[in-house]
């Protein structure tokens, strides 16, 4: 099959970018969508043009590096799939497809199809932890944690920190990612002694770092390759006004 | 010279507790003197990187993705063993040890696989308390399961994801540090030399990989965390980015290689699609509970719908050959019966590259929901990547390259030849011998990064008693001045091929001659091709763009270039090994029933090699592996 790629080509966040369009021939529908384009960037390099840059690392889904919009969608829209997982069998002989970075304030573009997700980084930094140091641990079985407390911690800890919630907001806001992880953590016992900290600085750097307000549209959701459910932020909005009034 | 692995004397079991209490420390108010490097952030680094600063060491730690969060831990799925004994099925200690050293086919240390053992249930302990959500039963206690190799449930796990929650709780703990000022943290920078001052490893030579600026950073010792080499095979398991890079210049710099031509196959991959096929995806053996192994009696079969393939004209090839293991029997010898079928001409799919996994039974023993329940997520997985679904049809598997035994050669304290050069998680040799059981890996990274090194280092920090080096030294300038040659090498040969497609051709040269059967012709023939690929790259290779940008193809180049070198390396410890163990199989050494056959009287040591040049072949050191404790056995899985 073949398909012709629109692609946003920046050399850096200084220089503007524009969108310039490669036909990808002589394709595969059991190729990954990254194959399709690591094929475009073999042809590019061939003809002494530079290539694509765009992340990518495991090719399985789960290290979050993979950060593609296609044709508007961040990872492409479909169900539970990351842009490394999504397969050309699902687009049609003759297509033509937009291919953007990541677009936030919070994700300043380093070129291409690459931003700089460190905001993320940063979150996790000022509280996205529980503050154990190594050793002198109880044992693992000293506290029970009912089981459905924790497949409730582990749907929210399977997050992958990839940023599409953010990169799909209208806002630019980063309320599920944070969501993800203040749920795992203080849904557990092992997380409860931080709980209030730990909600308000998490949203404090999340405010800081430049992310915008969620008015809880649920895109965020649908395009999560992990399928993060919504109803975090609701139980952060919770944990959140119970942390403000204590405090 | 035989190598001295520091092994502390006395009884093995209590080698370890006597040993911590023998290390010198270091006053607190003094830790926060030493700078330390750690490069990586992996389970092993992720963790080392931690503890370090907790105990209030100033440590800068430096990965090449755009997160600590990513590396390649994340990707494993099936679990994490500790000798807990929570099922109370007789697992110990003691047992721990005895399956790791069998399993790794009485290849490695006696001692660290011990070590291993004892410090597997703080692991769970610590990881616990950081908030990693496992598995769990109903009355709130944590949940286990088994794994390949192991007759206990000792396996710990999060859904399909264990690498990732363990990760991230190694993340989240270095994360903590980096919020507290003591750890500081460089992504995006690359590791392209190691710089050693008067004998020691002091400090390291970084790419910026976002402007291309090289740098230099000295510290009072080196820890490397820098994973596995599998991808000089080109087509593995492992993320793209993963590389042999930081451990092959070290081994240039003066660190002594061990054992590379210990690799391991998983059988249960997902065959290769095509020629544009990138990497391949790793199936959790756990599908091999329920699953059951098969290949068309006949060759005419292959290409039949599998339905349409009567029971009598099928080869339950596993089932026939291990009776008693069946379809559960240790990953290499599953691969290797694999290659054997599609080898006869009886394998399925594209290019006859594929044996089928069918569940067909097991769904009508269960019922479609439990084995929904049990393998939902690795089902749809499957069926993202081929659009077929799994329980209408067998699934098609083949073995893959997955994981890599040899290292860097380290000692009791996970120190390499290189005074302060530290190197701990998959890229040293330590603890899995000739082969890794599953589960085992996660284990392995952690205890280096939480509980070995924090004592071990400190020891060194405390007896080595050496200044720090300031960056403007010579050997930092010279470090600094070849990388940036290296680098202009690359960008000006502007040939005619892509660094994929050597990279590719290497990958295909390794796999048929160095994969997962191996001989004598095979390799001698690897030996005089990969000079000549090596000669063509520097000839031909084609590097767009420039050094002061961010430039995937010349981070890739360079990788590529060291697999070239290396290759010859893993090649040259296959064709010294003259016997079969574990990942390791020469054809000529097996028994008339095609079991790997091991000699214990020529072989039993650990293959240390000594960079010599590029031209000349390597020095071979010994480190006899002696055995105080337990006596060697023919490993029998029959």
């Amino acid at each position: 099959m073949n398909l012709t790629l629109k692609v946003w080509r920046q050399k850096n966040a200084a220089t503007p970018g524009r969108f310039q369009t490669y036909p990808a021939r002589n394709l595969s529908p059991d190729m990954s969508f990254l194959e399709m384009l690591d094929v475009v960037n073999e042809d590019l390099i061939t003809r002494g043009e530079e290539p694509i840059a765009f992340d990518s690392d495991c090719r399985e889904g789960i290290c979050g590096m993979c950060s593609i919009v296609i044709n508007g969608i961040p990872h492409g829209g479909h169900h539970g799939t990351a842009a490394c997982q999504l397969h050309l069998r699902h687009f049609q002989d003759g297509d033509t497809l937009t291919l953007e970075p990541w677009r936030a304030k919070a994700f300043p573009l380093i070129k291409d199809l690459i931003v700089n997700r460190t905001a993320l980084d940063r979150i996790i930094q000022a509280g996205g932890f529980v503050s154990v140091s190594t050793g002198g641990t109880p044992d693992a079985n000293a506290l029970p944690v009912p089981k459905d407390i924790a497949d409730r911690a582990m749907d929210a800890a399977a997050c992958i920190g990839c940023g599409a919630c953010v990169a799909v907001c209208k806002n630019a806001s980063a309320m599920l990612f944070v969501a993800a992880k203040v749920s795992h953590l203080n849904l557990l016992p092992q997380g409860k002694a931080e709980k209030d900290r730990r909600v308000l600085n998490l949203v404090k750097q999340m405010d800081m770092e430049g992310f915008g307000g969620c008015t809880v549209t649920g895109s965020c959701e649908a395009v999560c390759p992990k399928e993060i459910s919504l109803s975090f932020i609701a139980r952060m909005n919770r944990d959140y006004g119970a942390a403000i009034i204590k405090s | 010279m035989p190598l001295n692995a520091q092994i502390p004397s006395g009884p093995l079991a209590q080698k370890w507790e006597q040993y911590k209490f023998d290390l010198k420390l270091i006053n607190p108010a003094n830790k926060r003197k030493f700078d330390l490097l750690v490069v990586g952030s992996g389970l092993a680094g992720a963790s080392a990187a931690a503890a370090l600063a907790e105990l209030g060491y100033r440590v800068k730690c430096f990965c090449f993705q755009d997160s600590p969060r990513r590396a390649h831990s994340i990707s494993a799925q099936g679990g994490i063993n500790a000798a807990k004994n929570y099922a109370n099925d007789g697992d110990s200690v003691y047992r721990l040890f005895y399956d790791t050293l069998k399993g790794g086919d009485f290849r490695a240390r006696e001692a660290n696989v011990y070590r291993l053992a004892q410090v597997s249930g703080a692991i769970i302990d610590q990881c616990v308390a950081q908030g990693v959500p496992f598995a769990r039963e109903y009355g709130g206690l944590l949940a286990n399961r088994s794994f390949g190799g192991a007759q206990v449930s000792r396996t710990f796990y999060a859904r399909g994801q264990t690498g990732q929650q363990l990760l991230l709780g190694a993340y989240q703990a270095l994360c903590r540090q980096i919020g507290l000022g003591t750890v500081k943290m460089f992504p995006r920078t690359e590791m392209l030399d190691l710089v050693v001052v008067d004998g020691h490893a002091q400090g390291i030579v970084v790419r910026d990989l976002v402007t291309g600026q090289i740098s230099s950073h000295a510290g009072d010792a080196v820890v490397l965390a820098t994973g596995g080499y599998s991808n000089v095979f080109f087509l593995s398991t492992n993320a793209k980015g993963c590389n042999v890079t930081a451990i092959w210049r070290a081994y240039k710099k003066g660190a002594f290689f061990a054992n590379p031509c210990y690799t391991q196959i998983h059988p249960t991959c997902i065959p290769v699609s095509g020629e544009h096929q990138s990497k391949l995806t790793l199936m959790s053996e756990s599908l091999r509970n329920d699953g059951r192994v098969w290949v068309p009696l006949n060759k005419a079969d292959r290409a039949k719908p599998p339905a349409a393939i009567p029971e009598t004209d099928r080869d339950y090839f596993l089932e026939r050959k291990y009776p008693s293991y069946g379809n559960l029997a240790p990953r290499d010898i599953s691969s290797r019966a694999a290659k054997e079928a599609c080898d006869a001409g009886r394998g399925v799919g594209p290019g006859g590259l594929g044996v089928y996994l069918d569940f067909a039974d097991a769904i009508q023993r269960l019922g479609q929901p439990i084995i929904r329940d049990r393998y939902g997520n690795l089902f749809d997985m499957y069926e993202k990547i081929t659009g077929e679904n799994a329980s209408q049809a067998p699934m098609r598997i083949y073995p893959a390259v997955h994981y890599t035994m040899g290292g860097t050669w380290v000692d009791y304290n996970l120190m390499s030849t290189l005074p302060g050069l530290f190197v701990i998680g998959e890229a040293n040799f330590s603890d899995h011998g000739a082969n890794r059981l599953g589960a085992s890996a996660l284990m392995q990274g952690l205890a280096d990064g939480y509980f070995v090194l924090p004592y071990t280092l400190g020891h060194y920090l405390a007896t080595a008693k050496r200044p720090r080096p300031a960056t403007s030294r010579a050997e930092f300038k010279q470090a600094e001045a070849d990388t940036r040659a290296f680098i202009q090498r690359l960008l000006t040969i502007k040939g005619k091929r892509t660094p994929t497609s050597l990279h590719r051709e290497l990958g295909r040269l390794l796999w048929e001659k160095c994969g997962m059967a191996r001989n004598e012709t095979g390799l001698r023939e690897a030996l005089r091709r990969i000079p000549e690929l090596r000669a063509e790259f520097w000839q031909n290779v084609n590097v767009p763009g420039e050094s002061g940008d961010l430039n995937q193809s010349l981070e890739y180049a360079g990788r590529v270039a060291d697999f070239m070198e290396f290759a010859e390396l893993l090649c040259h410890d296959a064709l010294h090994r003259r016997e079969s163990c574990g990942g390791h199989f020469r054809e000529e050494f097996q028994t008339p029933d095609g079991e790997a056959r091991r000699d214990d009287q020529n072989f039993a040591y650990v293959a240390a090699w000594e960079y010599q040049g590029l031209e000349k072949p390597p020095v071979l050191h010994k480190e006899p592996l002696q055995y105080e404790e337990i006596s060697m056995s023919t490993r029998s899985y029959a």
